[in-house]
């Protein structure tokens, strides 16, 4: 969070833009700043422009043909995603397995970093550490065991393994982030509070959770997308066992893997999946930042 | 009505109320108890759900899966370092070492010298807020969407055939021969194309750390040297750079991190065909062999070059944790 603050106050110190030498120099720094955003752009630009082409159009010619008329430009291939294809059910999918995911994890770890940063315990630290080290456990060390155990209870391929799952992978940093910004509140409200005879649910319920807002608005935005953008874990505990189960990462993976057939519906359903991220992103995109800033500067 | 939504509202509503309802549970229990072991005994059972969950799907599979390592196909047939030795024999595993050595080194240098150039320029134009959002926004989408993306890049069409792939289109117009992208393994040249999909993702991330740091420097440190004669390079390379150095170092573990976990990108783009697999991607597909002696063996491999990197991570935090 510091890194933020100072970009706060930075922004508010600095009067203009510190100018770049001569005009040649200024002519480089705009050059150099817009081919860069164009290279951005370019690649997305290819995929949405072919997103609106037939499938016969799009084997024939490259996309930058549809900018000159006669475009042939055409909704099917959305209305074809959207209504025949897996695509459709699996955005339903991703939606059903998200929304949960994102949840439980940020429930179960603002108690947790209530408890590390205001109350006294042994091994505090060393427990924290360990939640540190743990934020870059590599996701495969888990895969095999976990789904055996899902195959013993007989859960396999069930939202309820992803759910889990994901609640337990995402937790170290949720614990991470939500303990650096409650430790990081002032000492004396919860002084207070204490001397006043609050109890420490009344402390976290009415204090710590109503200040940590911010925080928990970050880690919401980034669970979110985690899961939501996740291709491996869905794959892995859902993938063999229960397909219509599957988010839309994983039936565009199939699609791409239908060599021929269904080409054409790549791009849409590629958008489709983005939209929400998207929109979750240009809507929150200070908090996205903070978190990101605050969780990795820290980090 | 889709039955799926009843089972998807009863967890929304009951995991918190759940929650919420044991710690109150909890309280209710520790009223009865003495003052002293109420402090004593609230902490542990706060962070009860938490640390069950980071046991159960984190802790304990993982050290499962370090067992699992020394065992062959079949649980509990134990062959000591044989799934490691295949690992270190055979050509498929060693090349997705070398590429996972590749992805490492080319991923950091490319998001972290691309995003350090980008939030050093944007600094000084009006339309900074625009071009960040431009560079950062591939992270928000997902790598499958991303892979999507790039494949109408690297797309190719033999020679004489219209190029629909816009690379081979650009090579065309200039009168060169189609280049079939992904294809090309020599110098790993296809693996190097699919780090440029993910540094297209992550560049933005580091750029938009960086750039706060960047906006953290006392403008009248900057001012004072450029008072003194100091050039803009001078004003950079003496000041700027010294003092962006940390987050350098903690953008540059992230990427690490995240290049030794590389696996989508791989996956949907070439599906690991064409040298282009990774440590993760080839455990998958031992996995999906029913070799998990030797998936759980990658694994490990994958755990063990991580290890360095989480114990910088750990001093960097006691270090931080020592001036709070």
């Amino acid at each position: 969070m510091t890194a933020l603050a100072g970009a706060e106050r930075a922004a508010v110190a600095r009067p203009g833009r510190r100018a770049f030498g001569g005009g040649l120099r200024r002519l480089v720094l705009h050059g150099t700043l817009v081919i860069l955003m164009l290279i951005w752009l370019l690649p997305t630009i290819g995929l949405f422009v072919n997103s609106f082409r037939s499938s016969a159009d799009i084997t024939a010619s490259g996309w930058w043909t549809a900018l000159f008329p006669p475009t042939g430009l055409t909704l099917d291939s959305y209305a074809k995603v959207l209504g025949q294809t897996d695509i459709g059910s699996g955005f339903i999918n991703s939606l059903f397995i998200t929304i949960p995911a994102t949840i439980i994890p940020i429930f179960v770890a603002a108690f947790a970093a209530y408890a590390f940063s205001w109350m006294n315990f042994p091994f505090r630290n060393g427990l924290f550490v360990a939640v540190v080290g743990l934020l870059v456990v590599p996701l495969q060390t888990t895969f095999i065991p976990i789904l055996q155990a899902y195959g013993k209870l007989n859960i396999a391929g069930e939202f309820l393994t992803v759910w889990l799952a994901h609640a337990g992978y995402g937790l170290p940093f949720a614990i991470y982030l939500l303990r650096n910004f409650m430790g990081s509140l002032p000492k004396e409200v919860f002084e207070s509070a204490a001397i006043d005879g609050a109890s420490p649910v009344t402390s976290f319920f009415r204090l710590a959770l109503p200040m940590s807002v911010p925080a928990i608005a970050a880690l919401a935005i980034f669970q979110f997308l985690f899961v939501w953008n996740d291709l491996l874990v869905a794959f892995i505990y859902l993938g063999s066992v229960r397909p219509e189960n599957l988010p839309m990462t994983v039936q565009i993976n199939n699609l791409v893997n239908q060599f021929g057939a269904g080409w054409e519906l790549l791009g849409p359903a590629a958008f489709l999946s983005m939209a929400l991220p998207l929109a979750v992103f240009f809507a929150l995109q200070r908090y996205f930042v903070r978190g990101i800033t605050g969780g990795a500067v820290k980090g | 009505m889709d039955p799926r939504l009843g089972t998807a509202a009863a967890v929304v509503i009951g995991m918190p109320a759940v929650i919420i309802g044991y710690i109150y549970g909890t309280e209710l229990v520790l009223a009865r108890t003495s003052e002293h072991l109420r402090t004593r005994l609230r902490p542990w059972l706060w962070l009860l759900p938490a640390l069950l969950f980071l046991f159960l799907f984190l802790i304990w599979p993982t050290i499962l899966t370090i067992l699992r390592s020394f065992q062959g196909r079949l649980a509990g047939s134990w062959v000591g370092f044989a799934n490691y030795s295949w690992f270190f024999t055979s050509g498929d595993a060693l090349t997705a070492l070398r590429n996972n050595v590749l992805w490492v080194v080319f991923l950091t240098l490319i998001t972290v010298g691309l995003g350090l150039i980008v939030a050093v320029l944007v600094d000084r134009v009006r339309y900074e807020s625009i071009a960040k959002s431009i560079i950062f926004v591939p992270l928000a989408i997902s790598m499958t969407a991303a892979a999507v993306i790039w494949r109408f890049m690297f797309e190719y069409q033999s020679a004489g055939q219209p190029q629909t792939g816009t690379l081979d289109a650009m090579l065309t117009l200039f009168g060169f021969k189609p280049i079939s992208w992904l294809q090309v393994e020599t110098g790993a040249f296809n693996t190097i194309l699919l780090i440029i999909v993910m540094a297209w993702m992550w560049t933005g991330f580091a750029m938009v750390i960086l750039s706060a740091a960047l906006k953290g420097i006392s403008p009248e440190l900057l001012e004072a040297a450029r008072v003194d004669g100091a050039t803009e390079w001078q004003v950079f390379r003496r000041i700027v750079f010294p003092l962006l150095t940390p987050t350098i170092a903690v953008v540059s573990t992230t990427m690490v991190i995240t290049a030794l976990k590389a696996f989508d990108i791989v996956y949907v783009m070439t599906g690991g065909n064409f040298g282009t697999d990774v440590v993760a991607s080839l455990m998958i597909k031992q996995m999906s062999f029913n070799e998990f002696g030797r998936s759980s063996a990658l694994a490990v491999v994958l755990l063990i070059a991580i290890i360095p990197v989480m114990l910088v991570n750990i001093n960097r935090f006691r270090a931080q944790e020592a001036i709070r």
